[in-house]
């Protein structure tokens, strides 16, 4: 079967993934808040096999922690904006008329925005934190499900199977939860995939502008704002947190597409590049 | 043709409008006081009220609304609260750097994705091809953020060919071009491959082979003319991408854009400029996709709306 094997190969990079961060207390050497000012910039050694940072932090142990920081993000943001997005556009397009006309010009007026910069505009409005980025990028991100949801219940609500679930007395609701939301299930699984990547990279993006996670919390993007500025003298602080952000990345897309060919379903929108 | 673009363009005019709308209630209706923000929570209150009159922040909302939207219309955008300069002049000396960018990265993804992505499908399944379909992928989950400080510890500090940062001549220009225009070459390439590879399954493909044209000009005259539509869409909508993301390639290389204003704008809480930054940036993704739109009519009959005169 098509798309299998890179199920599998993706699912289970991804299980790693999740079991180092969430076993990040235990695995990590030391605390990722620990700082050791004699040895700062110091690079890979035997006690800290990926190196210290700007204030003698061990690298591994930040890199581990901030994987739970992503993840948790990753993973919140698509929870919350699939569930919203789903039962706006559900509603929407079943109902159909002024309700749908108005859910619909909401999501065009959000998608004529770039995504980043609305998340960015929106976490600099509402006060730099890692629960205002997940707000801004559940604002945003329901767009996507929702428009997604609407079609599909668009296309389906002429269908044979409703008429005869209407015909056999089956109420709206029921109709909604037992006959159409079973079938928007393998589009939404594929675009909330996808999301999770996106969403990923827009937390780390805003962290790296400063705008997500505060110091002394660590996290992909700020730990490669701390790099930043000594490119120079100490590369290995850009090197460990982007190959972390890379990885995990390049598994969810590769996931995605495996679901994509394995369920068929059309490409999704991307909301966030 | 002229009746679409016309169209098109008017219709664009709504959604600048809706999302100036969106900008304004950003920062005037989210919960939070900006002037809170501002000045921090410990202020004096004769400064809270100063600035609360200096930003009109205590007139009704609705005043305050029709004043934004007049000044638009006639291109007035306040005053920066830092500098006390227009924001719509602070916007406009920015911009040449910013476009410079855009267009710059735009090249790269180009140049790369369109060699790239016809190679690929010209001759799919050689190692050609899965090059071309693994540079997507992992061009697609490279962060600029990543990207852009790899490349300037490669080429600036190892090799010492092209300076670390700032904006001067096109040696300047190459490492955030490519830093900005990588993502997009990926997802060029993909979808030139894969719209080319549609095209060439098609039968009036087999019928110019058939009647004995070589298998370049089939390629080149044929099937790229019908597989490029698509393409245009795609780089219309990731244009606009493209100019939000300048906000963290003008960080990471120091250039001075609309991208870096923003957060100079943000750091310094300064919010009318923050404002017109996005406006633009919002009003340069609505006027790339206008043109995607209008460039693929011209491109494609098909997807032009049926004209009224048979």
């Amino acid at each position: 079967m098509r798309g299998t094997g890179q199920i599998r190969t993706a699912a289970a990079l991804l299980a790693a993934l999740a079991c180092l961060a969430i076993a990040a207390p235990w695995l990590a050497p030391e605390d990722p808040g620990r700082q050791d000012l004699g040895a700062t910039l110091a690079p890979p050694s035997h006690a800290h096999p990926l190196g210290q940072d700007t204030l003698g932090r061990d690298l591994l142990a930040r890199v581990l922690h901030g994987g739970r920081v992503s993840l948790v993000v990753g993973l919140a943001t698509v929870t919350s904006s699939l569930l919203l997005g789903t039962a706006i556009g559900a509603l929407a397009g079943w109902s159909g008329g002024w309700p749908d006309e108005l859910v619909m010009r909401l999501v065009d007026v959000l998608l004529a925005f770039p995504g980043l910069l609305l998340a960015i505009a929106l976490t600099a409005v509402l006060g730099a934190s890692l629960r205002n980025v997940l707000l801004a990028l559940c604002l945003i991100g329901w767009t996507g499900y929702a428009r997604l949801a609407r079609g599909e219940v668009l296309r389906l609500r002429g269908r044979e199977f409703v008429e005869a679930a209407r015909a056999l007395g089956a109420s709206d609701r029921r109709i909604l939860w037992r006959h159409l939301l079973p079938s928007l299930t393998a589009p939404l699984l594929v675009q909330a995939t996808f999301g999770m990547a996106g969403a990923i990279v827009a937390e780390a993006s805003l962290s790296f502008l400063g705008l997500g996670a505060q110091p002394p919390t660590a996290s992909w993007g700020t730990m490669l704002n701390d790099g930043r500025a000594f490119l120079l003298v100490a590369p290995h602080l850009t090197i460990v947190p982007g190959v972390a952000i890379m990885v995990t990345v390049l598994a969810l897309n590769f996931l995605g597409e495996g679901l994509r060919d394995r369920l068929d379903v059309r490409p999704p929108t991307d909301l966030w590049r | 043709m002229t009746r679409l673009a016309l169209r098109r363009t008017f219709l664009a005019l709504p959604t600048i409008v809706a999302a100036a709308t969106l900008v304004f209630l950003l920062v005037h209706v989210v919960p939070g006081d900006p002037v809170d923000v501002m000045l921090g929570e410990s202020a004096a209150s004769v400064d809270r009220e100063a600035l609360r009159h200096a930003l009109a922040l205590d007139r009704p909302l609705a005043a305050q609304y029709a004043r934004f939207l007049a000044g638009l219309a006639t291109g007035d955008l306040g005053r920066s609260l830092v500098s006390d300069r227009p924001v719509a002049r602070l916007v406009a000396e920015r911009l040449p750097a910013t476009l410079e960018l855009a267009f710059g990265a735009l090249a790269v993804a180009l140049a790369i994705a369109l060699p790239l992505g016809v190679a690929a499908a010209a001759r799919p399944g050689t190692w050609l091809d899965r090059g071309a379909v693994g540079f997507s992928l992992l061009g697609a989950a490279m962060p600029s953020f990543w990207l852009g400080p790899l490349l300037i510890i490669a080429f600036a500090i190892e090799l010492r060919i092209l300076p670390v940062s700032g904006r001067g001549g096109p040696a300047h220009l190459l490492l955030p071009a490519c830093t900005l225009g990588l993502g997009m070459a990926a997802i060029l390439t993909r979808m030139t491959r894969a719209s080319l590879l549609e095209c060439i399954g098609e039968d009036y493909v087999r019928t110019a082979r058939a009647k004995g044209l070589s298998r370049v000009t089939v390629l080149a005259r044929h099937a790229l003319a019908n597989a490029l539509a698509p393409v245009v869409t795609i780089l219309g909508l990731q244009f606009g991408a493209l100019l939000a993301g300048t906000v963290i390639t003008e960080t990471i290389f120091a250039w001075p854009g609309v991208g870096r204003l923003t957060v100079e704008a943000i750091q310094a809480r300064d919010y009318p400029v923050l404002q017109g930054c996005i406006l633009a940036i919002a009003a340069g993704f609505v006027i790339a996709s206008t043109l995607a739109d209008i460039v693929n009519a011209a491109l494609d009959p098909r997807t032009r709306p049926p004209s009224r005169r048979p």
